[in-house]
């Protein structure tokens, strides 16, 4: 199963400062093993912010987002206790769904 | 064949109170130590390099990623004896606790009888409480590709918890003060086909490899400059890895033997650089080239 | 097991995933092929686009990006790698209070262009920068 994500939101005024860590490999497709053979791709592929219940980033990715992917979004109009749902599906369909509240 | 013999002698060298110890070898003909230029002075690269890297550190290091996983192996039962280290390992501040306990190590640890640096120190626990054999630890004990150790993982959530602490090696300990000297007479001693030693390249001001800024470790801010960052995030191959990953990859580099894992030369090594950077503040997890 | 994962609330059934991923813009093997593929075939030049980058990467494998539009009504933020072998890398839709921008970290295979591109009432805008990247030494 993926690794958990570490998230954060911090208000500063009305607007929630969202950072997002995801532990994914973002393997290329393009990098050989020892042996030579194609290491095959092995991706995030789309990932979603929600605040508050409404869907607020809906997001693409390709293969050259770093390994480890960091992420950081701002949303005008978050409270502080607002749910902060990020989800992530992978080119092989792992997914993963992390949250935490609004400080 | 030559300089396994140089480290076997250094190895002796170890072995024995600093006060017993011989002269450092003298400078053999043909060494080349690194171009010096002006300390202090930092090209625009450099300086954007440590710009982007601060930043980034700042803003979401992937090392949080291992201090979460290293937080659930502390304090979840495991191993043959079914303990936690949370209930069993005492870091030098008392069983469990871990805020603080980084930056005071490496220290003198009177159960094991020996001075030990923070990775040292996790992975005797997790032989002693826990009943994990030290052979299987040590077999592959730095991370690589999808591969990070447990105790990579712990090294990094124990560091995380000494955040914004000053560094306190407790140096008036006579046994860590010994340790420290012969932490000392390594970084001095010359051997290897280059005829380096650690000072080569990490004993003055200004010395680079490439676009890489090496710090004086025989100064407070050097060494500071080298202890901060580690245990960090590596970039190059985005993997988590320790001091003591730190330490080999620099004998590595000097064309010496790497030494065992977790052993006495790297705790001297950890503990002549720790405690060189006394008094001023550690910042946490790091990102390394 | 996977009613389990829903009860631990590891699999939610209910969030939301993105729109089917864009195929044919990521595996482009060329800049005009990605935005075309994104639906941005001339995007104009815009100083209320800012593309924050290093002049000089320490490390091709984490290199950070921050697009930031300051264009009304800005709904998606893409950023491209010129040289990349797919030089699309990323690309968002901001919706309900969601300011247009974004920060990532990228891979850079080589020297090149960056480039971000934004869509505003349907029109597209793009700024770009190089970056630098260099094959650092040994140790770190």
């Amino acid at each position: 199963m993926a690794d958990p994500m570490k998230i954060r939101a911090q208000l500063k005024g009305d607007v929630a400062e969202i950072r997002v860590l995801m532990g994914h490999a973002m393997e290329t497709g393009q990098r050989k093993d020892a042996a030579g053979k194609t290491i095959p791709p092995h991706f995030i592929q789309s990932m979603t912010v929600e605040v508050g219940g409404k869907k607020v980033v809906d997001g693409q990715v390709g293969t050259s987002v770093s390994r480890n992917p960091v992420f950081g979004f701002k949303v005008k109009g978050a409270k502080a206790g607002d749910k902060v749902v990020v989800s992530w599906v992978d080119n092989k369909g792992d997914k993963r769904t992390d949250e935490v509240a609004v400080a | 064949m030559k300089y396994r013999i140089a480290f076997v002698a250094m190895l002796a060298l170890v072995m024995q109170p600093a006060s017993a110890q011989n002269k450092p070898a003298t400078a053999k003909k043909g060494a080349k130590p690194p171009a010096a230029a002006p300390a202090e002075q930092k090209d625009a690269a450099t300086l954007e390099f440590e710009k982007f890297r601060t930043q980034m550190e700042q803003e979401g290091n992937p090392a949080e990623l291992f201090e979460v996983k290293g937080e659930e192996f502390w304090k979840t039962k495991r191993g043959p004896k079914n303990v936690s280290l949370a209930e069993s390992c005492d870091l030098g501040l008392g069983i469990g606790v871990v805020k603080g306990a980084y930056v005071q190590m490496p220290r003198y640890f009177a159960d094991a009888g020996k001075v030990m640096d923070a990775e040292r120190r996790i992975v005797w626990c997790m032989v002693e409480k826990q009943g994990f054999k030290f052979d299987d630890l040590a077999k592959k004990p730095f991370a690589s590709g999808e591969y990070t150790p447990e105790q990579t993982s712990l090294v990094t959530y124990v560091a995380g918890q000494s955040k914004d602490m000053k560094i306190a090696i407790p140096l008036k300990d006579p046994h860590v003060k010994d340790v420290y000297e012969i932490g000392k007479e390594i970084v001095a001693y010359r051997a290897g086909p280059y005829d380096f030693s650690c000072n080569t390249c990490h004993g003055a001001d200004g010395k680079r490899i490439r676009m890489q800024n090496l710090p004086n470790i025989t100064t407070a801010k050097g060494s500071l400059t080298a202890v901060l960052g580690w245990p960090g995030y590596r970039m190059t191959g985005g993997v988590m890895l320790t001091p003591q990953w730190r330490m080999g990859d620099c004998f590595r580099q000097q064309r010496f033997p790497q030494p065992k894992y977790a052993s006495d030369t790297i705790t001297a090594l950890l503990t002549y650089m720790t405690a060189n950077a006394n008094g001023q503040m550690y910042k946490g997890l790091g990102i390394k080239r | 097991m996977l009613s389990a994962l829903i009860a631990a609330g590891v699999l939610k059934p209910t969030a939301a995933y993105a729109a089917e991923w864009n195929k044919a813009a990521f595996e482009a093997h060329d800049t005009a092929g990605a935005l075309k593929g994104i639906g941005a075939g001339a995007p104009a030049d815009s100083k209320d686009l800012i593309l924050k980058v290093p002049d000089i990467a320490e490390n091709g494998a984490v290199v950070p990006v921050d697009v930031i539009s300051n264009i009304p009504n800005t709904t998606s933020i893409s950023i491209l790698v010129e040289k990349n072998p797919s030089p699309l890398s990323a690309s968002f839709d901001f919706a309900n209070g969601a300011l247009p921008e974004v920060s990532a970290r990228l891979k850079m295979g080589q020297t090149s262009l960056v480039k971000a591109v934004a869509k505003a009432d349907g029109k597209f805008y793009t700024a770009q920068k190089e970056v630098k990247v260099t094959v650092g030494g040994c140790g770190g």
